[in-house]
């Protein structure tokens, strides 16, 4: 039984780290990540292939997580670019069979931003449909309704962006997976405190448990690959005011993502950190921000 | 029609040179390459200039009417016999369809001579936009009449994307979300917004796709002649 379910289903806030499994097969540095994070995380993100660049799969990854996360569980990630709906299935069958119990489904970025530009992107089907298909599993069937011999009991999740505009669109896609299947969210980085409270407001009835997305701006650099390369993401002024001018652009990040955390603390069913890459400050910004 | 792009000249000197072909004939069409200004008359007389700056002897060109057109690229492949005979080799400035219909009616060896680029809407003279990949189960009735497995960059269902920053797509920075110009449209329209769009079934894209439209006509004849027969 997926204890991050169990945590949410009692309204306990949750905490969420990431991590990228390696561009290879050595998987120690990962595996660093996950003692550090599990000290302080519930749940840790396994990205599939992030940035439409290539990785150890997070059907591997999720499963050293799992054993060696210490109750720390992995959240399992597909996203639909790389893989058809036999693929995505097959994978989905596999996680369940190695003990996975999270997933998180996403879209994917488009190869053309990646490291294989030249990849062909698949999306043969898209979070939504593949929520549903994820669905259809977890009622011992697959996406034709052909009965599978053992099912799966999948705690599935979708990607959100309560910032995007026009939000009434956003919102509906929202509702669209929460219908196909999603019972969590994990948000994309949170710079707008307002806008994540809109959307917990407008999906309070639907009962789907929000996890707030908290990004490290580490320094001015980060700041500028954010705003020139990550899609759908602009950091605003008065967090490159507050990097820029710092003495310690890392230390501002720790400080700001804390309180970032407290504020979203009240709002939200948890917190999804993502560090880039500086696992000690999770665990810093949680003690900080009083939660460990 | 079919949008075709000029191909990079050193693939097409690349496949002269292995052949060790000196002598060339050069085929162009009279219909989309001719709309596309990339295989109409004017592109064979640079094509033609171009090869031979480059020690190649051009032994004739022609414009077929319709390169694709099976009758219609043997006639005038016929007509230029001579010319062709004395080639070493032809190079088609038309999409892939023209390049076989030629490859079909010549016993020289025939290159594509342009990239075959999409079936495209002409948005003005020179502009053309894709709109349509011919997926063999439209969507269109759904999206307002906008087609989102062609103009979103990702060819989502639904959508949006997660990347769609206020109204723009993400991949195509820009231009807007395909996603978001459809619940526009479709609301502008008063009509009720679709809950979800389900999985497309590939397999109505038949590969390779053909289509006879004969049988019936065929039928109709033999019946016609069976009636008129007596006997
Ligand atoms: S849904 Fe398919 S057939 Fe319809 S416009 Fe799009 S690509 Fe063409
Ligand atoms: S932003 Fe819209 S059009 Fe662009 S890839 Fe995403 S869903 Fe498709």
């Amino acid at each position: 039984m997926s204890r991050l379910r169990d945590m949410l289903d009692a309204g306990e806030f949750v905490i969420t780290g990431e991590i990228a499994p390696p561009h290879g097969t050595d998987y120690s540095a990962m595996l660093t990540s996950v003692r550090t994070l599990s000290e302080v995380c519930h749940a840790i993100n396994v990205t599939d292939n992030q940035g439409a660049t290539l990785h150890l799969s997070s059907l591997a990854a999720s499963r050293v997580v799992l054993d060696n996360g210490n109750g720390c569980e992995p959240i399992f990630q597909q996203t639909c670019r790389d893989r058809n709906r036999l693929a995505l299935q097959s994978d989905l069958l596999a996680a369940w069979t190695l003990g996975l119990e999270n997933v998180l489904v996403v879209t994917g970025d488009d190869p053309r931003g990646g490291d294989h530009p030249q990849a062909k992107g698949v999306f043969d089907l898209d979070s939504t449909l593949l929520i549903d298909a994820t669905r259809n599993m977890n009622e011992g069937k697959d996406m034709n309704g052909a009965p599978l011999s053992g099912a799966t009991d999948f705690f599935i999740g979708g990607a959100l962006f309560p910032e995007a505009e026009p939000w009434e669109i956003a919102l509906e896609r929202a509702h669209q997976k929460i219908n196909a299947g999603a019972t969590f969210f994990q948000t994309q980085a949170i710079t707008d405190t307002e806008k994540f409270a809109r959307a917990a407001e407008a999906l309070k009835p639907t009962g789907a448990k929000l996890i707030a997305g908290v990004l490290l701006f580490k320094s001015p650099r980060v700041i500028n690959f954010i705003n020139e390369k990550l899609a759908g993401l602009m950091v605003p002024d008065w967090i490159t005011d507050r990097i820029t001018s710092a003495a310690s652009p890392l230390e501002e990040s720790i400080k700001i993502a804390t309180e970032q955390v407290r504020e979203l603390s009240q709002i939200a069913d948890g917190v999804h950190i993502m560090p880039l890459g500086s696992d000690d400050a999770v665990v810093r910004i949680i003690n900080d921000a009083g939660l460990a | 029609m079919i949008i075709t792009k000029p191909r990079d000249w050193a693939r097409i000197k690349g496949n002269l040179e292995e052949l060790g072909a000196k002598r060339v004939f050069l085929m162009g069409c009279g219909e989309c390459a001719t709309v596309a200004h990339t295989g109409g008359h004017a592109e064979l007389m640079v094509a033609k200039s171009v090869l031979e700056g480059a020690g190649y002897e051009v032994t004739g060109l022609v414009v077929g009417a319709v390169a694709c057109h099976s009758g219609g690229t043997r006639l005038e492949m016929r007509k230029h016999q001579h010319e062709i005979d004395a080639a070493d080799a032809v190079v088609v400035l038309a999409c892939g369809a023209g390049v076989q219909t030629a490859a079909d009616a010549i016993a020289k060896p025939v290159f594509p001579g342009l990239e075959s680029a999409f079936l495209g809407n002409v948005i003005r003279n020179g502009v053309f936009e894709e709109r349509c990949m011919m997926c063999g189960d439209c969507v269109l009735d759904k999206t307002a009449g906008i087609c989102p497995v062609t103009t979103c960059p990702k060819g989502l269902l639904n959508g949006p994307c997660g990347g769609m920053w206020d109204g723009m797509c993400e991949v195509m920075t820009d231009r807007p979300c395909t996603h978001v110009k459809i619940k526009q449209r479709l609301a502008e329209q008063g009509r009720c917004r679709v809950a979800r769009i389900e999985p497309k079934d590939h397999s109505a894209k038949l590969k390779p796709g053909a289509v006879s439209m004969r049988p019936a006509r065929d039928a109709k004849k033999a019946a016609a002649s069976g009636e008129g027969s007596g006997s």
